[in-house]
């Protein structure tokens, strides 16, 4: 199970950016339509504040996964009851 | 350890910090009950959707705010202690949702309004993040160790019982003054009538006295001196709060958003039911299923907190794309044959100029009323071109103010029933579980960074992204659900991989220990 933990913790590393990649693809297109007017409702405003939230969580994932890779969930504080 | 802790019964306890923890919760989410409402009042009347969307992010600036206050709050509360704590979030609150239900409308201030109600949303936020936390520890830390999990099951209550609350008072509200008064004064009823509530909760929780935990670090001088330097710059007790955030916190956040909130929003957004009709479906559900807060909660102090959480989220994973997919399939009245209508009444003909031309818009509504008992309102709308050449070009027939036929009403509580079963799976058991992954002296700060970002982010964005994921193009009404489907079940895979299922029955032992641990 530890294997499992710490090879899934390579994976959190590399999710939590290409999440932010994809999202900022997305705001990127989304805002240039509502520049040509063509989905109003998606604004610079809106994604700007999807991605200020969600860069730090992103990061939090990455520090998780480096935990985890490290082995620091191999034993919770609870497993040593 | 007996019931009585300090003077107050475990259940005197538990009811003084209910109480006052379901009137913020109330306050909380009046706005996201009457955000298309709020809508219309703070924007210009041209914004269409634009406006709801808007109204929505403001609602959700409210979540995004709560980890800051679950900080500011969360370091009081380790530092001078719980009971002074969760009464300044309360007059907060309270303050905030009073003065909101004061704010002129956009066509009096313009955009002063939502700017203001931002202000107040935010502070709403804040006070929200405090208060949480500290309710939770108080009851958790007046709890006997092995029976946390019953215990503050009843705090876990109070958050659909807030949502309960508000909409049972905006039913009631519209119901009494009628429709037009309420769209043009009455949805400030609910806001107002927030300071009463708040003036009750703060006279008893001033009766109440300091968590005996939180006392005895005081008086042996072990209180933390800077809380959040302990709670996040420890990797120790840091790692602890990642993994409450990515396994656990974050997929109960969306499954209880899109559960009870995205639901209602559904209903009478996507499938256009009535007013009415999509509160009381809401509210028979939470109704029933309110009581397995408590039986889960009490459940997790012999099975474990773990797999009942996660067995919610996994639910959730698994079935919501098929609930979803019957509400659409059962209020889409294009498929209504002849066969099936008793009445149509006589078509309102309304006729509306087109800006600058002499075009005009003109549409027709009807109601229609269904052997079934159902009924709908059907408008037609035709634009008029002045060119002879272009003529009379029809638009898409709108079917609104869906009324459901009472088969169709209760297969709908059953499953607004079912998905606030997995509500209380995921949410029943969590307070307990938070309360014992942290130690007493930095627990208020660290249990509450978790929760809110969890809930307040993850969760509390789930109408907005939702929304605006079907606004893209090539989306259907079901796409907006890929969110909270997608992170249910990244949280189901971390939790299910990284937690530890310890039964919660170790008490001061566990305290201890993990206070070793951090220090």
């Amino acid at each position: 199970m530890n294997g499992i933990k710490r090879a899934l913790g390579l994976l959190w590393i590399i999710i939590g950016p290409l999440a932010m990649v994809l999202m900022f693809m997305q705001a990127i297109e989304k805002i240039g339509l509502a520049a040509e007017g063509a989905a109003k409702t998606n604004t610079a405003l809106q994604w700007g504040i999807i991605l200020f939230i969600f860069i730090p969580i992103a990061i939090g994932l990455v520090i998780f996964g480096w935990y985890a890779l490290k082995g620091e969930y191999d034993r919770l504080p609870s497993d040593e009851l | 350890m007996g019931l009585k802790t300090n003077g107050n019964s475990i259940f005197k306890v538990i009811g003084a910090s209910s109480l006052g923890t379901l009137i913020e919760w109330y306050d909380f989410y009046i706005f996201g009950s009457l955000a298309t409402i709020i809508g219309a009042k703070l924007f210009p009347a041209d914004a269409g959707a634009s406006a709801l969307i808007n109204t929505l992010a403001i609602f959700a600036a409210g979540f995004i705010v709560r980890p800051f206050g679950a900080l500011v709050f969360g370091r009081l509360g380790d530092l001078i202690g719980r009971k002074y704590t969760f009464l300044l979030t309360l007059v907060l609150m309270g303050g905030s949702t009073f003065l909101i239900g004061l704010i002129p409308s956009y066509s009096t201030i313009g955009y002063a309004a939502p700017i203001l109600v931002l202000i107040l949303r935010l502070i709403q936020g804040l006070a929200l993040g405090g208060e949480y936390g500290g309710a939770a520890t108080y009851v958790a830390e007046h709890a006997a160790p092995g029976r946390r999990g019953f215990f503050t099951s009843w705090i876990q209550t109070t958050a659909t019982g807030g949502l309960f609350l508000s909409l049972g008072i905006i039913v009631l509200t519209k119901n009494l003054i009628g429709a037009e008064d309420f769209a043009a004064w009455g949805w400030r009823v609910p806001f107002l009538l927030s300071i009463l509530l708040v003036g009750v909760s703060i006279y008893i929780r001033m009766k109440m006295h300091e968590s005996p935990m939180f006392s005895k670090l005081k008086s042996e001088g072990k209180v933390s001196k800077n809380p959040l330097k302990e709670s996040f710059s420890h990797k120790t007790n840091f790692k602890m709060v990642l993994l409450a955030l990515f396994g656990a916190t974050m997929g109960q956040g969306v499954i209880w958003y899109t559960g009870q909130f995205y639901a209602q929003s559904f209903l009478e957004n996507t499938c256009k039911v009535d007013f009415n009709d999509s509160r009381y479906i809401l509210l028979w559900g939470i109704a029933f299923a309110t009581p397995f807060f408590v039986i889960f909660g009490s459940w997790s102090d012999r099975v474990g907190r773990k797999w009942i959480m996660l067995g919610g989220m996994l639910l959730g994973i698994v079935f919501y794309r098929p609930v979803y997919q019957i509400f659409l399939d059962d209020t889409d009245m294009t498929k209504t044959e002849q066969k099936d209508i008793l009445q149509v009444s006589v078509p309102v003909v309304s006729r509306l100029a087109v800006e600058n031309t002499k075009d005009s818009l003109i549409t027709t509504s009807a109601v229609v009323t269904l052997l079934n008992g159902g009924s709908y309102t059907k408008v037609q709308s035709y634009t008029k071109y002045e060119d002879p050449g272009r003529g009379v070009v029809a638009g898409p027939d709108v079917y609104k103010d869906k009324k459901l036929a009472t088969p169709v009403f209760w297969k709908f509580v059953g499953l607004i029933f079912f998905q606030i079963l997995l509500v209380t799976m995921v949410y029943g058991p969590i307070a307990a579980f938070l309360v014992e992954l942290f130690p007493t002296k930095i627990r208020y700060t660290s249990m509450s960074l978790p929760y809110h970002v969890g809930n307040g982010v993850f969760g509390g964005l789930v109408p907005f992204i939702a929304t605006l994921i079907v606004s893209f193009p090539g989306s259907t009404p079901l796409s907006g659900l890929w969110y909270p489907i997608g992170i249910a079940a990244l949280s189901f895979i971390i939790g299910a991989v990284y937690l530890s299922n310890t039964k919660p029955d170790h008490g001061e032992g566990h305290e201890e220990s993990t206070k070793e641990i951090l220090l």
